[in-house]
């Protein structure tokens, strides 16, 4: 393949995972790296580091639009980001002393476990929490509007919720994702922030800890121009576009497709990465 | 003033009003100066792209083997040196690293949020975020 060849291509298919990332809300970042590694053949370490870039973009990119809707929580962002981004220090330390083969299974391992959350019923809002001691503290505790009028939440288990936002940022670092599938864990699962809150909230911290990651890769030379160009204009135009026409696009069928997709992908990063392929 | 015997008003336990306007005013500013970022570092890839492509588009691509990016494409001196000698994949990186630090503005533009806001705690937890994020850039090759 021609590099003008190369370039249509990976834009093209770029801007297709931002467009579904961005309408199933699963995030384009984890289709992108096994799409490169296995469809075209690129170096996983380079496919890591383009992925990154494009996580930032659509993360920054999206955060205006989140920001009208007001649901975001900064204190929250702001105190779990520290440990989001002393995860992706580590995370993006430990890439290049990790055999390439043992990055596929890992990121194979996530693939299959976002698919099987993004299958997974969303468990409702419980509300009327007790407020935490530790919470109230740190001043997390909110309220958003509902439905039926302000509505306010109490988040609960802080130091669970902080620990698992360390792996998330440590996943993301290592695998140059957003890792969306861990940071729902904590802050739904965990700490019992309303759907509404985390998922912006999440939107805003995403950038945050790529680009604590992004620094390293771009100092060790993973990050190639001629690879990161396409991918990162690729998803960003992909995922503005999905946004645009988030309201009128049927997201039931497209969420079952995509969760596929991921599935199969996952499967075949484990075999490669098992049987040493990558 | 009210009076002696009159109660006090009871501070909501969810804070007032008037912080989460703060707060949101905050955001809204926040949310602008990233998406102005990444239209910006967009702006500049794609202006690279194109020196880029003009030049090397027949050129046959090849990412199957890892070699690491010299290092004019991984150092801020070197991205600028190739930069200025009209290298679109320098114009690219260039574009990268604005993109990098538009997380890092924000987070820095935060401490002054927080700062007026008068919120002590905060300020400090968003200055060790930003301290991370500085050492992941400076302590990790680019500067040099």
């Amino acid at each position: 393949m021609t590099i003008l060849e190369f370039t249509a291509v990976v834009a093209i298919v770029s801007f297709v995972a931002g467009l579904l990332g961005s309408l199933t809300g699963l995030g384009g970042g984890v289709v992108l790296v096994p799409l490169l590694t296995l469809l075209f053949h690129v170096d996983i370490r380079y496919a890591i580091g383009a992925s990154l870039v494009s996580v930032i973009a659509t993360s920054s990119g999206a955060a205006a639009a989140y920001v009208k809707e007001g649901f975001s929580n900064i204190r929250i962002g702001m105190f779990l980001e520290i440990a989001t981004t002393f995860g992706a220090l580590l995370g993006a330390f430990l890439a290049t002393r990790i055999p390439t083969s043992a990055l596929a299974i890992i990121f194979g391992a996530v693939l299959l476990y976002s698919a099987y959350l993004s299958r997974k019923p969303r468990p409702l809002d419980q509300r009327n929490l007790p407020p935490d001691a530790l919470a109230t503290r740190l001043r997390m505790n909110g309220s958003f509007p509902d439905l039926a009028g302000p509505r306010s939440y109490n988040v609960q288990h802080v130091p669970t919720g902080f620990g698992l936002m360390f792996g998330a940022g440590a996943l993301s670092g290592l695998l140059g994702i957003g890792s969306g599938a861990v940071k729902v864990l904590a802050m739904d699962q965990a700490m019992r922030i309303p759907f509404k809150v985390s998922t912006t909230t999440s939107n805003f911290m995403i950038g945050v800890t790529a680009a604590a990651s992004a620094g390293v890769y771009l100092g060790r030379g993973y990050v190639d121009p001629g690879l990161a160009m396409p991918v990162m204009l690729g998803v960003l135009a992909g995922s503005l576009f999905g946004t645009r026409i988030l309201v009128k696009a049927e997201t039931k069928s497209l969420r079952l497709v995509f969760s596929v997709v991921i599935l199969v992908l996952g499967l075949q990063m484990l075999y490669k990465g098992f049987w040493g392929k990558i | 003033m009210p009076s002696a015997g009159a109660p006090a008003p009871q501070p909501h336990p969810q804070e007032p009003q008037s912080q989460s306007w703060d707060d949101r005013r905050i955001e809204v500013i926040l949310g602008n100066l990233l998406r102005a970022g990444v239209l910006l570092s967009a702006a500049v890839v794609l202006s690279g792209a194109c020196v880029y492509l003009s030049r090397h588009a027949h050129e046959p691509a090849d990412y199957r083997i890892f070699r690491g990016e010299p290092s004019e494409f991984r150092t801020i001196p070197g991205v600028i040196h190739s930069v200025l000698n009209g290298r679109g994949r320098g114009l690219i990186q260039l574009g990268l690293l604005l993109l990098i630090a538009t997380p890092i503005a924000r987070v820095a533009f935060s401490v002054v949020g927080f700062a007026i806001e008068r919120d002590r705690m905060y300020v400090a937890f968003t200055l060790i975020v930003l301290a991370i994020l500085l050492y992941s850039l400076l302590g990790s090759g680019l500067g040099v």
